[in-house]
Order: structure tokens, then C-alpha cells, then sequence
């Protein structure tokens, strides 16, 4: 590893929000290094996807900082980031994959031009070139590269999925941010993805926020984990120290409940 | 004589019809248009005697430039004589009094929709273009706020997402008129419903070039000598239409022309758009 | 040898002299007189004067005779016109609470101090034809009695509905924000757009498109619960202040329908529940159009009262752009100008994809084997 590793990627600090008289954040932080893979996890209304929301800035956090370390070493806090400056991040430093593949994809587009679209952004203009990198992709994420052409409503959900996925990737990002990636999916298709996405991340080495509620997700993927209830990191730590041993009564309780099959 | 004497001036009316503050906010308009080439600057559009749709921006922006020794060409679809370009033509010989021609080499002011003059400009001279629909991005985004930004942040990834899906279904890039431009390396503007054969003439051309939409409010311009270049990708380059037959009247084989159907049988004859240029071209000796 | 088509300009000269003819019709007929068309066709002076966004029913009367009777033509005509006219003052707001009342009705209460007024209304008629009406015989009705000066005996009797709602603060108050008002005959215009903005836009917006929007938010597209608080009718007065006297000067009285309507709010955002508002007004008798503008008022305000904008109803950008008839009508008509260098360059087009696909599709040599489909490279 560089010495560029030895700073960490994503600084959060004291992120808060309230809706209304309800607080979804309260004083997060945490730290993201580079390659590493961090598990946000706990069950529906502990926040885990607000804060991945105010990370992405989707929605505007009442208080904290998100500090965004870029490859040359220049600080920014993407809560106060310009919006232009924030979008251009988000197209090319930074990726976006929504629990709904429909909702980080242009269906009235191909699958080509989708993966595609990020490279044109920044200025690639050689059709052959961009449909050559285009087909790499679909390859690499396990889709059919003949159904480049094909419009993504023809996909199925995990297909979408990949897609979704190859589309973000293609821009080199550092840090991806991914809600729930096998949330609506079944359980042979998740397996599937999850066994692509671990062995993309470890080949390319980017970062990743990953929020699920599924514990055996965030074993297969996760480095560390982050267990949130109401708002708040209650625990934290290596994905194995916390499973196999949780300290905190409701990891306790979160990791009993799960099924062993 | 080409040129036709000022008629009647109606009376009452300011000289072009709009007023003096109307034409000042024009005019600033103009300049910010002029000083960022491409950008599309909102200005506050007047009600004209004219619908909106038909050529207001056009009329407003040639109102605030014109003066009383300007000489005016007015075009349609290439022609003097269309309606639109009579109707035009016949609004400023009443309001302005100005001299009005045919010929574009006479002309300080040319008036268009839908075409470039064949004839190249010369420095001096002013082309005022009739725009409907001022945003490029308009196909892929309805909302105004959010293509505002797209320019701010020139976030033209859409546009180029558009020409990869032509390529990728059809082959090659299926706009054929009113095809987006990349002006001085910056901004993505639309050239008005022009054909594209006319794209070529738009770049560094010596002539300023004004751009008006009435209807959506907004005033874009090119100045004298300015980069336009017609979006592609390097290995589908941006290519112009091209004739197997010449113009039946001049036999021109390098203008735009019109298709007129002759019979009810499939009979097909080919003429010039550009009435002025085939006309000089008759005027010297050629024929078809 | 091929001559190309001339003579565009005797062709409109002769199009001109036709519509004169027309617009005359049978010249056995009276000419329609434009008093006549100001008296007995009041409500159409009275739309064309609103969307027209000029009070002056002589000229809206001439525009509806020269546009034969096509009013969406003749609010562009006065439109026009108000583009030539120079601009003196800008009034002082109109006091509608001291109009001269013609009608005044509300919803929201079965009596109230002043009374249901019901004036001229179409509202309890059986819409039966009047056959007798067809004969142009005078029939001996009184001459008119239209209030047309603002008196002050009735105004004082006659509180607004909303005034006495806010008295118990149920009503939420409107506050003035202060600073230069918009004036969209000036800024271009640019969203979000302010309310004084987006009112402007609505007074001289298409009654049918607003008819559409409101009765959309009835139909649950942005649904606001609304009551007619007060319908009022009658004449106001309208008064400058010129910078040289420093005091107000009365320069004339105007008729006015303003709608009020009250909508639920159930509060939240540390906010009260309270009645909210949405305003209607307009040049003339039109209650149709000051209740649609009301509805469309209310319902564009959602952002500002957190509710969801998902509503074509409740989408400023889509409402604002496409409310005045005179664009609209502008530029869906445009579509009869000349396109055929456009579609040539598209016939062009077409024939080029055409051949692509037909070369593609063509049957392969027996000999040889099938052609892979060409993918496009």
C-alpha cells in the first residue's frame, strides 16, 4: 500500500439529523480507508440509510462534517461542497448504488450507453472505444455481452443489479456507496452478486460504505462494521470481532436472531 | 434596383415598433450573449403583432439592432417569398422604414428561419436566427432549473448518451436538423432548426451571429470568428447531406435543395432553397 | 425547364381581403357594433380584458369584433397593444375590501354581516334556451342600474370572510415580504418563482387550462380541501401616489371578481393548524376563472407548506410555462409555417436508414450462407 494509505478516505464527523421532532442521525462518525469495505448495519429506522443519504448528499445533515480526502491529497467536506462540485464527484470519485437498480439507471437507454455514460461525461469521444470498455464491463459483471444493445426494463432485477453496478464502477471510483445491493433479490441470485461484488472490490480496491440489514451479507463483504439503533453507532468493529462477539446488548440481540441455516 | 425603398412608416409607433427602454434591455441582453458565446442569457420577452412561435425573438433582437441606414433580408426555409418572410419583411419596411433587398451581399441585416444564405457573410454583416426552442437539453430534461445546471457544470454526458444510442440502433447519428453545437469549446448550444448541411457555415464565420427565442425568453449569440463544432465521435464524424441531382433551374450542386413534386406519378424535381443564390447563379450565366 | 414558385406576397394580400370579407360575413346584416359587443356580450369584454391584462373594455369590445368573436385571438390583439402603451405608475394595491358590491357570496357561513348578495348570476337559471330570444325584439326590461362608482355606504358592512377567520387566528395571515414586487412584463421568468410572480401569471393565464387544474386538485391530483370563504364582485377604485403631490389621487374604478378560498392544514414543522388561502382575481366578472386561479394558487404553494409536488398540479415549472393562451397558441400554430427544408433534411434521413435496413434485410445468394445481421459499429 502507498502512503497515501495511511490517511483515511472518508472522515465523518458528528453527523445529526432531524425530521421534524424525530432524529434520524445523532453524532455520527466514523472513518473509511482506502480498499476497505464497511458494513453499516442494523434494522429498519435505525438510520443506517440517512446516513448513507447525508454521506451521498442527498439530504442535508443539521449538523457534522464529511471530509472527502481526493487522490492529490485535497481535503473537502461534501456537506458544504458546491453542487456542481458535488455532482462532478459523483460522476466520477464516487459511485451510488441504489437499493432500487431502476433508480440509479436511464431506462430509456441501452445498457452500453449506460455503462458508457459516465466515460462520455468526462469526455470520452470514441464510439469504438466506449462500446469496447462498455462490453469489458458487461463481461466483468457477468452479463451477456450480446445484450448490449438491449434496454435495461428487458433485465432481470440482479441483472439491473450488475448493470447498475458496472455503471458506477466504469469511472474508477474510490468509494462506493451501496444501499442495501441485494435487497428485493432472491436468495440464489443474491448469492451470486455478492460473490461478484467481493471479488470486484478486492481486484480493483475501492471503498465501500455498504448498508444492509443482513448480517451474513456483511460477514461475506464487510472489513469492519458499524451497528446502528436509533440514530446512534452503538458498536463497532472488525466484521468478525463484532459477530462473534458482540459487546453491546442489542448486537447481542441482533446476531441471536439470525437464522442459521 | 435590388434594393426597395422604405414605404410608409406607420404612424405612432416607435421606430421598429418596440420602445426605447425595450430595446436598451435587448440590447444588454446582446452584449452578455456576445461576451459568453453559446450561453443562453433569459431576457424579458415582449408581446408582438407577430404570434409567438413565428419569429418574435428574431423580430425583438432585429428591432434592437437595426438602424435607419441598415439594409434588411428577410428568409423562410431559404426564400424571400415564403408568407412568413412577406409577413416579416413588411412588419419592418412599416415600423422602421428600412430599406429592404433579395440579395444577401447587400444586406447588413439578414433575418432567417431554417436556413444559413449559401452566399458566404462577410464582416459587417448581421444574421438574427428565428430559435423555437433554445435548449439543447430540452429532450432529455423538461425542467429549466435542472438544465441551467447541467450548462453551469457543462455536464454534457446526456447529449453524447443520445449520439451513442443513434450509432448503436441506427448506425450512424439520426438528427437532421437543428443539430447541437459545442461553442468556443464550452457551451452546447442549438443552432435552430437549420439543416444540418448548414452546421459548417456557423463555424468562425465573419459575420456576427444572433440567436432569439421569444417564446421561451431567451438571447444567444456567436460572435465574429467563433469555434462551432458539431458534436460527434471521432470515429462517427459529424458529416453534412449530400444530392445525386443539381438544381433544375441554376444546376448548383452544392447548395441545400428543395424537393418539389412535380405529378402524381413519383415526379420529382430538385431546386435550389436559397433563392438569392440561384437567382445570382442564373444572373451569370449557369443553368441547369 | 422547372420555374420556381413566386408571388407569396399577392397571395397573403388576397388572404387579407378575404378575411375582411369574412369577418363581415352577409353584408344583408347590421354590423356588429363594438358598444353592442361591450353591453351584450359583456363576459367575453370581461375575459379578453383579464387574459388581455389591459382594462379598457372599448378596446377589448374592437379586439373581439376585429378577431370575429375568437377570443383566444382577441386577447392577443390587446396584448399586442399593451405591448406599444408606456407605462406612467404603478397603482397602489387595490382595497377590495371597500369595493362597491355587486355580488358577494360565501360558502363557508349561512349568513354573515352584509348578507349573501346574489347579484347577476347564471348560477340558479335552468339552462333551458331561451327560445324567445331569438327575435332581436326589444323587450321592455329597465334600464341597467350597474353600480359604477365605488360607494362608501356599503363597503362598511360588508367585512371579508377571511377577516373574520383571522380574527380567531384559524386564518394563516398573508405577509407582506417586503422589497420591489416582480413584474413578469419585465424579468424574464426564473424558478422558483415568488408568489407575487406566480399570481401575475395566473390572472393572465388561460381559463381553460386553470379550469383543468383546479378540477384536477378537486380529483385528487393535488388535493387541498378547498371552500369558497368569499366570492366578491363590484367596483373598486384604483389610486397612484405621483412622487410630486406625496399623497393618493383616485384615478378611476375598475370591476374586480376576487375569490378566496380556504384550504386545511393540519400543521406541523412546529406550525398551527390553521386554514390556509389561495386568491383568485380578475378584471370583469369572471368567477370561474378567479376560482380556478384560487385553486391553482393553493395548490402551487405546496412546497412552501411542505406537502409532496408530486402533482403535475402542484409543479410550477409546468404550470407557469404553460398558462398564457397567447404562447401557447403561438406556438402550437406555429406548426403551419413552412417546414420543408427540416423535412427534407428528415425525407433524407429517412431514405438513408431505409436503405441501411432494406441493404440488411435483403435475401442472402443461394450458395452462400446467411449474412450475420449487421451490429452497428
Amino acid at each position: 500500500m502507498s502512503r497515501i494509505a495511511a490517511l483515511p478516505l472518508l472522515e465523518v464527523e458528528g453527523l445529526t439529523k432531524r425530521f421534524g421532532a424525530r432524529i434520524a442521525l445523532r453524532d455520527v462518525s466514523f472513518e473509511l480507508w482506502p480498499g476497505e469495505v464497511l458494513a453499516i448495519v442494523g434494522e429498519s429506522g435505525s438510520g443506517k440509510t440517512t446516513l448513507l443519504n447525508a454521506i451521498a448528499g442527498r439530504v442535508a445533515p443539521d449538523a457534522g462534517r464529511v471530509l472527502y480526502r481526493a487522490l492529490d491529497g485535497a481535503v473537502a467536506d461534501l456537506v458544504t461542497l458546491s453542487e456542481a462540485e458535488r455532482r462532478r464527484l459523483l460522476r466520477t470519485d464516487l459511485g451510488l448504488v441504489h437499493q432500487n437498480p431502476r433508480d440509479g439507471l436511464r431506462l430509456a437507454v441501452s445498457a452500453g450507453a449506460n455503462i458508457g455514460e459516465r466515460l462520455m461525461a468526462a469526455g470520452a469521444r470514441h464510439y469504438g472505444a466506449i462500446r469496447a470498455r462498455a462490453l469489458d464491463w458487461l463481461a466483468r459483471v457477468e452479463i451477456d455481452p450480446a445484450r448490449i444493445d438491449d434496454m435495461p426494463a428487458t433485465f432481470s432485477g440482479g441483472m439491473q443489479q450488475r448493470l447498475q453496478i458496472a455503471r458506477n464502477l466504469v469511472s474508477d471510483p474510490r468509494v462506493v456507496l451501496m444501499d442495501e445491493p441485494t435487497g428485493g433479490l432472491d436468495v440464489s441470485v443474491q448469492a451470486r452478486l455478492l460473490d461478484l461484488l467481493r471479488d470486484l472490490v478486492a481486484e480493483i480496491g475501492v471503498a465501500v460504505v455498504l448498508v444492509t440489514h443482513d448480517l451474513g451479507v456483511a460477514r461475506l463483504l464487510a472489513h469492519r462494521l458499524l451497528v446502528m439503533q436509533q440514530g446512534r453507532v452503538i458498536e463497532s468493529g472488525l466484521t468478525d470481532q463484532v459477530l462473534d462477539d458482540p459487546q453491546h446488548a442489542y448486537t447481542q440481540l441482533l446476531v441471536s436472531s439470525v437464522l442459521q441455516l | 434596383m435590388t434594393v426597395t425603398p422604405p414605404s410608409e412608416t406607420l404612424a405612432g409607433y416607435s421606430f421598429a415598433y418596440l420602445d426605447e427602454q425595450t430595446k436598451r434591455m435587448i440590447r444588454r441582453a446582446l452584449l452578455k450573449a456576445v461576451a459568453i458565446p453559446g450561453y443562453q442569457v433569459p431576457f424579458a420577452s415582449r408581446e408582438m403583432p407577430l404570434p409567438y412561435g413565428w419569429g418574435t425573438g428574431g423580430i425583438q433582437v432585429t428591432a434592437a439592432v437595426i438602424g435607419r441606414d441598415d439594409v434588411l433580408k428577410v428568409i423562410d426555409q431559404g426564400s424571400d417569398d415564403t408568407t412568413n418572410a412577406v409577413s416579416i419583411r413588411k412588419f419592418f419596411a412599416r415600423t422602421a422604414g428600412v430599406r429592404t433587398t433579395d440579395r444577401t451581399t447587400e444586406a447588413t441585416v439578414i433575418q432567417t428561419r431554417h436556413r444559413v444564405p449559401e452566399t458566404k457573410l462577410q464582416a459587417g454583416q448581421i444574421m438574427v436566427y428565428q430559435v423555437p426552442i433554445p435548449e439543447p437539453l430540452r429532450w432529455l430534461e423538461a425542467r429549466e432549473t435542472e438544465t441551467r445546471k447541467m450548462h453551469a457544470l457543462a455536464d454534457y454526458g446526456g447529449m453524447y448518451v443520445k449520439l451513442y444510442e443513434d450509432i448503436a440502433h441506427a448506425g450512424r447519428i439520426t438528427t437532421a436538423y437543428d443539430y447541437p453545437v459545442m461553442v468556443n469549446h464550452r457551451y452546447l448550444m442549438r443552432p435552430s432548426p437549420i439543416p444540418r448541411f448548414d452546421n459548417p457555415k456557423l463555424d468562425r464565420s465573419p459575420a456576427l451571429q444572433l440567436f432569439g427565442a421569444g417564446r421561451e425568453k431567451r438571447i444567444y449569440a456567436l460572435p465574429p470568428y467563433t469555434p462551432v463544432k458539431s458534436l460527434d465521435f471521432a470515429d462517427h464524424p459529424f458529416s453534412i447531406e449530400r444530392w445525386d441531382e443539381r438544381c433544375a433551374i441554376c444546376g448548383a450542386g452544392d447548395s441545400f435543395l428543395d424537393e418539389i413534386v412535380t405529378d402524381d406519378r413519383g415526379g420529382r424535381r430538385f431546386v435550389c432553397s436559397d433563392t438569392d443564390y440561384c437567382s445570382g447563379r442564373v444572373a451569370a450565366g449557369h443553368r441547369a | 425547364m422547372y420555374v420556381a414558385v413566386k408571388g407569396g406576397e399577392a397571395a397573403i394580400d388576397a388572404a387579407h381581403q378575404l378575411l375582411a370579407e369574412a369577418r363581415r360575413g352577409d353584408p344583408g346584416v347590421p354590423e356588429l357594433s363594438c358598444a353592442q359587443i361591450d353591453q351584450q356580450l359583456a363576459l367575453a369584454v370581461d375575459r379578453v380584458m383579464a387574459e388581455g391584462a389591459l382594462y379598457d373594455r372599448g378596446l377589448a369590445a374592437l379586439a373581439i369584433k376585429q378577431a370575429r368573436g375568437d377570443l383566444i385571438e382577441a386577447i392577443f390583439l390587446l396584448r399586442a397593444y399593451r405591448t406599444t402603451l408606456p407605462r406612467l405608475a404603478v397603482s397602489e394595491p387595490v382595497d377590495t375590501a371597500a369595493m362597491t358590491i355587486e355580488r358577494r357570496i360565501s360558502a363557508t357561513f349561512k349568513d354573515l354581516p352584509g348578507g349573501q348578495v346574489l347579484g347577476p348570476t347564471f348560477d340558479y337559471t335552468h339552462r333551458l334556451l331561451d327560445m324567445g330570444l331569438a327575435d332581436d325584439a326589444p323587450r321592455g326590461e329597465a334600464a341597467a342600474r350597474r353600480p359604477s362608482r365605488a360607494s362608501e355606504a356599503d363597503a362598511g358592512s360588508m367585512p371579508r370572510v377571511t377577516d373574520i377567520l383571522s380574527d380567531e387566528a384559524l386564518l394563516e395571515t398573508e405577509r407582506d415580504p417586503g422589497g420591489p414586487i416582480s413584474d413578469l412584463t419585465r424579468d424574464p421568468p426564473s424558478y422558483p418563482a415568488p408568489r407575487d410572480a406566480r399570481l401575475q401569471a395566473l390572472a393572465r393565464g388561460d381559463e381553460g387550462f386553470l379550469l383543468a387544474l383546479g378540477y384536477a386538485t378537486q380529483r385528487g391530483y393535488g388535493w387541498t380541501h378547498p371552500f369558497a370563504a368569499e366570492i366578491r364582485m363590484g367596483w373598486a377604485a384604483v389610486e397612484i401616489v405621483p412622487e410630486e403631490l406625496g399623497f393618493g389621487v383616485e384615478i378611476g374604478d375598475i370591476q374586480l371578481t376576487e375569490c378566496q378560498m380556504v384550504n386545511q392544514f393540519k400543521g406541523g414543522d412546529g406550525k398551527p393548524p390553521q386554514f390556509t388561502r389561495g386568491y383568485g382575481l380578475t378584471f370583469g366578472h369572471g368567477e370561474r376563472k378567479a376560482m380556478s386561479m384560487a385553486l391553482v394558487d393553493r395548490a402551487l404553494r405546496a412546497h412552501e407548506l411542505g406537502e409532496t409536488t408530486d402533482a403535475p398540479t402542484r409543479d410550477q415549472e409546468f404550470v407557469l410555462s404553460h398558462c398564457d393562451n397567447v404562447e401557447a397558441s403561438g406556438f402550437t400554430q406555429h406548426l403551419k409555417l413552412p417546414h420543408y427544408v427540416d423535412f427534407q433534411a428528415e425525407l433524407n434521413l429517412i431514405r438513408t436508414l431505409r436503405a441501411d435496413f432494406d441493404r440488411n434485410a435483403a435475401p442472402p445468394d443461394a450458395a452462400e450462407a446467411p449474412a450475420e445481421p449487421e451490429t452497428a459499429a
